[in-house]
């Protein structure tokens, strides 16, 4: 039953072939059996789990109607809010925060009967890319316990990788959903920015900053993308049905595109390792065996990504994080002598030191004498890259590219040198900046037994057939059925 | 101490609360002494993951009010973040606009005395939200009430175009006037919907040369007279500053001082503008406001005529006196009232009169506004046009008002019901005077001797047909009779 | 080379970002925020004169709700997560320096 996708799963509950309550009886034995060392919980909640299963199952056998995912176990990524326990953010600021509202998204998988089953750990505020900024867990790729699940959606990753929930919700500011689900071996999709709703999402880099699924299958990733998308009168930013309608992703999903033009950015992917280039020319020859047609395309401002992503991410987060001060909620420091002391010992004692990093640097780049040179500068620099792929999609249906230059790297590796960090996420970050969607999908694994991701973006609001795309490539190959070795522990 | 020749230079920064129903970026409810936190949800206490949406009405009031200041409004305008730290801001920043605010460049006319206007120079007009309430006087630690967190406030910015405090008090009463013209705020100073700051400084004549004083901001203004006080305060302590120490203006010497209202003297609250350090920067979650279009035109429609304007126009049109156009104009409803009676046909200066002296009276005594009154303006038209023609007198006007607002009856109706018609009949009229002048033989003989004598008795002789009946004769018919009959 | 960010600098944005550091702190982060600066600093290879900054990318604008009011929290569930309170206020040291305002 674990090699069920989400959407199997689903509808096996509601044919009444399999009872809910057992498919998340099965995954909390999973979680009690492998979390304590995966790690990609920060918490669970059985109870609620089995109640909502039950509900599920009573209604399905009294023949009542039941939401898309009914009955399907997934996790959310702790930065989600939830009136349901605390929303920490892996930070310890907010450790004991009890949101009053659910998130928009929280909503949507509720209203659609989706069971939650925990919410899974990240990088502190979403901020890293191998979940070792997590303030309160640490969490490790299920392929490799030695190795990061990558981050900042390393939880969400894990979790999915781990069979610990059919699927799950991660956010992605700057490569945050695609790079762990590819240093997992899973599926992740970021959506175009405005897509799905942000509200409830504790902010980051607001406008960098989309939810979107980690899941097994493309299949599946449409499903959970069909019940988070569309307009949400509380965010401003999402956008609405005229705009952009919200098509139903699984409906043409087998259906390969026609005339397929994939575009390749050799010059830019140079820098990736051997066996992940391998890899990416690999998957492009399962394209051209399926008749798409590659062509070579150079985006000439691809390489400054990273640098305006630190910028304009970071400067973002300074303001987004100002509010976590010691007053209205969270961490307060013991005896402040005055209530500047609150402020300054309060986030100082429950920042992590890359939160604090980021918060720095931002404030510097908006601070007065800098902000033209580096905020404003970032902000020109970001116009160059969406024009980028401007020119760029008018030639080509996607571009591919690799999701990471290395496979899941070792924990503790980069922890200390933060601008290698940062330039870990050199394939991702564009597409944040230019607001298109992005997905990663599994394409093969290193000598080392890791599984490598392969990226693919599209024009923004083009999920719909970037999905097509992928599937495409999933359909023809088996790299999503391997599951990590946890898997023998269980048999 | 020499004597100095000086000019004054105060410009202002206010802050009007809009009266939406509710918050700018949220939908809680806009109030006024509530429990505290009770008018707040995660949006306004800035919780972790929640979102502004802004409130259409604000944005039509602030633009509207932008308008009426004559400013040029932006077509493209947009939300920044101004961050700074304190316990009443909950996300420590305020969602507000800088480089683009929503109108710039405009002015204000305001009344300098007999019959002239001055205009004032607005460099800016914007939206933002306003901060919460930090309380000191629980102890030793500070409370914070976050009710009023996010309401929307328009931020007007002023030129140094102001020479006196009368000037400085002008725009102000001009201002709340105009916002309550409008209908975009109920601009009450004590519940502080206007928030006044001035900038004030001098420039001194000195052995010929000219000499700027530090600027110096006051705060803590509750009232129109206070910031009146302060403003004169402020004028003679720079003076007698500069006169001592000789200091001006130089960059970041701009000191803030508040106000005291008990002593009447502002005290040093901040030495020197400490340099903050907003960090600016465009609102990533609101979108961008296109003021153009059909939109703006709607916008647009909402202006009235001014009350500035309003008030020289009843001057210049009707002949009334500075005074009463100015007890008219104070509020948009009564100066309508006013308009429309003129216009269904009542004299103007006796509108003037019947609505200053009884109905204002009578507005006031029941709390409310004339129009409140229940009266129509065409009643009002046709009490006037009564006493006009003598169907009345003045004096019973003023029953008859007040029974129309108690009765909702037409003016004829009532002036007949209580008996307040003048008699009018030339040949009853007649008759009486007859026996008037019958009975008092002496009187008619004094008339007829001219002099100092002959007005006083010919007041007499008509005082006594008066008595006859009972006030109910027409004065002017009566006085025509015994004109004919004197000679 | 001298750092991109001296000491200096790195405890006034430090002071900005209300965070109070240690010395070794201060020593950590300005060496590595020089690193990172070093790095940003290849942005100015782009010419980008004419370029407009680009702080969105939607297809938005005027997106707006209509003044209707919705229910409060009510000061019980607002302070629910409150560190500290007195009565129905967030209770903080005494302020003293009234000094900031909208
Ligand atoms: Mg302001
Ligand atoms: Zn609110």
């Amino acid at each position: 039953m674990d090699e069920l996708s989400a959407r199997q799963l689903r509808e096996k509950i509601v044919a009444g072939e399999v009872r809910s309550a057992e498919a998340v009886a099965k995954v909390f034995e999973r979680i009690e059996k492998f979390d304590p060392e995966v790690g990609a919980y920060i918490s669970t909640y059985r109870d609620e789990a089995f109640e909502t299963a039950e509900d599920v199952d009573r209604r399905v056998s009294a023949g009542e109607a039941v939401g898309v995912l009914a009955g399907v176990p997934v996790a959310i990524k702790d930065n989600m809010c939830t009136t349901f326990g605390a929303t920490t953010c892996a930070s310890k600021i907010l450790e004991n925060f009890h949101s009053p509202y659910n998130a928009t998204v929280v909503e949507k998988l509720l209203a659609a009967d989706a069971v939650i089953v925990g919410k899974a750990n990240m990088d502190e505020f979403a901020m890293g890319s191998s979940t070792e900024n997590s303030a309160l867990k640490r969490t490790v790729n299920p392929w490799d316990a030695n190795r990061v699940p990558g981050g900042s959606s390393g939880g969400p990753a894990a979790a999915v990788a781990g069979r610990l929930c059919s699927a799950a919700l991660g956010s992605d500011t700057g490569g945050s959903i695609r790079q762990p689900a590819g240093f997992c071996g899973v599926v992740g999709l970021k959506p175009t920015y405005g897509r799905v709703s942000r509200f409830g999402l504790v902010a980051y880099g607001s406008s960098l900053d989309q939810i979107g699924p980690i899941t097994r299958t493309v299949d599946d990733c449409a499903l959970m993308l069909g019940v988070i998308a569309g307009h949400d009168p509380s965010d401003s930013t999402s956008v609405d049905e005229q705009t952009a309608h919200v098509p139903d992703y699984l409906e043409k999903l087998d259906q390969p595109v026609g005339n397929l033009k994939i575009a390749n950015v050799p010059k830019f992917n140079e820098g990736a390792d051997e066996q992940v280039r391998a890899a990416l020319d690999e998957a492009l020859d399962v394209y051209r065996q399926l008749g798409a047609e590659v062509l070579d395309i150079e985006m000439p401002h691809l390489d400054y990504a990273i640098a305006a992503y630190y910028v304009i991410a970071t400067a973002e987060a300074s303001s987004n994080l100002a509010r976590y001060d010691g007053v209205h909620y969270g961490h307060r420091t013991e005896r402040p002598r005055d209530y500047v002391e609150v402020y300054s010992k309060s986030r100082a004692e429950a920042f992590g030191k890359e939160v604090k990093r980021r918060i720095m640097l931002g404030t510097y780049a908006l601070s007065s004498g800098y902000y033209d040179a580096y905020y404003l500068k970032a902000l020109k620099v970001r116009n160059l890259i969406r024009n980028d792929f401007a020119d760029a999609f008018g030639e080509c249906n996607c571009i591919v590219m690799p999701v990471s230059p290395t496979t899941a790297f070792r924990l503790g590796d980069k922890i200390d040198d933060p601008l290698q960090m940062y330039l870990s996420d050199v394939y991702t970050i564009a597409a944040n900046l230019a607001g298109i969607p992005g997905i990663s999908i599994p394409c093969g694994f290193d000598d080392k037994g890791l599984p490598i991701g392969l990226q693919i973006l599209a024009p923004a609001f083009g999920e719909a057939e970037l999905l097509r795309i992928a599937r495409m490539f999933e359909a023809n190959t088996d790299w999503h059925k391997k599951a990590p070795p946890l898997e023998s522990v269980d048999n | 101490m020499e004597d100095l020749a000086y000019k004054v230079m105060v410009g202002l920064e206010i802050h009007v609360q809009l009266c939406t129903r509710t918050k700018m970026f949220c939908g809680c409810a806009l109030g006024f002494g509530e429990d505290a936190n009770s008018r707040v949800c995660p949006v306004c206490l800035g919780m972790p993951g929640v979102l502004p949406v802004m409130n259409k009405e604000a944005v039509e009031y602030a633009v509207l009010a932008a308008l009426a200041l004559n400013c040029e409004i932006a077509e493209f305008t947009k939300w920044d973040r101004k961050s700074y730290y304190y316990p009443d801001l909950p996300k420590n920043y305020q969602i507000s606009q800088y480089d683009l605010p929503l109108g710039a460049n405009g002015f204000i006319e305001i009344a300098s005395g007999s019959g002239q206007t001055k205009r004032i120079r607005i460099t800016r007009a914007h939206l933002e939200e306003d901060a919460g309430k930090n309380l000191h006087t629980a102890g030793d630690f500070s409370q914070v009430d976050l009710n009023r967190t996010g309401t929307p406030l328009l931020e007007i910015v002023t030129e140094p175009d102001m020479s006196s405090a009368a000037e400085v008090r002008a725009l102000a009463v001009e201002l709340q006037r105009m916002v309550r013209y409008l209908g975009v705020s109920e601009a009450d100073m004590q519940k502080g919907h206007m928030r006044f700051e001035p900038n004030i400084n001098l420039v001194v004549t000195k052995d010929g040369a000219e000499y700027k004083t530090p600027i110096v901001e006051v705060k803590n203004l509750n009232s129109f007279r206070a910031l009146e006080r302060s403003v004169d305060f402020e004028i003679g302590r720079q003076l007698g500053e500069f006169a001592e120490t000789g200091e001006t203006m130089q960059m970041g010497n701009k000191s803030t001082r508040g106000w005291d209202d008990a002593k009447e003297v502002t005290v040093l609250q901040r030495e020197k503008e400490e340099a903050h350090d907003y960090r600016y920067f465009p609102e990533p979650d609101l979108v961008p406001v296109e003021l153009k279009g059909r939109w703006l035109k709607d916008v647009r429609a909402g202006l009235c005529e001014l009350p500035l304007k309003k008030q020289m126009r009843f001057v210049s049109e009707y002949g009334l006196s500075e005074y009463d156009a100015g007890v008219l104009t104070a509020e948009r409803s009564t100066a309508e009232f006013f308009d429309e009676a003129v216009k269904a046909g009542g004299d103007a200066k006796r509108v003037c009169n019947v609505l200053t002296q009884v109905g204002l009276k009578l507005a006031n005594e029941k709390d409310c506004s004339i129009v409140e009154l229940g009266i129509e303006s065409e009643g009002v038209a046709q009490l006037c046009g009564m006493v006009e023609a003598g169907d009345i007198s003045a004096s019973a006007s003023a029953q008859v008002f007040e029974q129309m607002a108690e009765t909702g009856k037409k003016p004829d109706v009532l002036a007949r019901e209580l008996n307040l018609i003048q008699k009018s009949d030339a040949g009853e009229l007649e008759a009486i005077v007859n026996k008037v002048l019958a009975e008092n033989a002496q009187a008619v003989e004094d008339v007829a001797g001219g002099g100092k004598k002959s007005k006083k008795a010919r007041g007499f002789l008509l005082g006594q047909v008066m008595q006859k009946t009972e006030g109910q004769a027409n004065p002017k018919v009566v006085s025509e009779i015994l004109d004919s009959k004197l000679g | 080379m001298p750092e991109r960010i001296d000491r200096e600098q790195v405890t006034k944005v430090a002071k900005l970002s209300r965070l109070e550091l240690s010395e070794a702190e201060v020593a950590e982060f300005t060496g590595q925020l020089s690193a990172i600066l070093d790095y940003v600093e290849k942005m100015n290879e782009l010419d980008t004169t004419d370029i407009e900054p680009l702080a969105h990318c939607l297809p938005l604008s005027n997106v707006f709700r209509e003044d209707s009011v919705k229910e409060s929290l009510g000061t019980e569930k607002a302070l629910a997560n409150a560190p500290q309170r007195d009565g129905p206020f967030f209770k903080v040291p005494k302020i003293l320096d009234e000094s900031f305002g909208a």
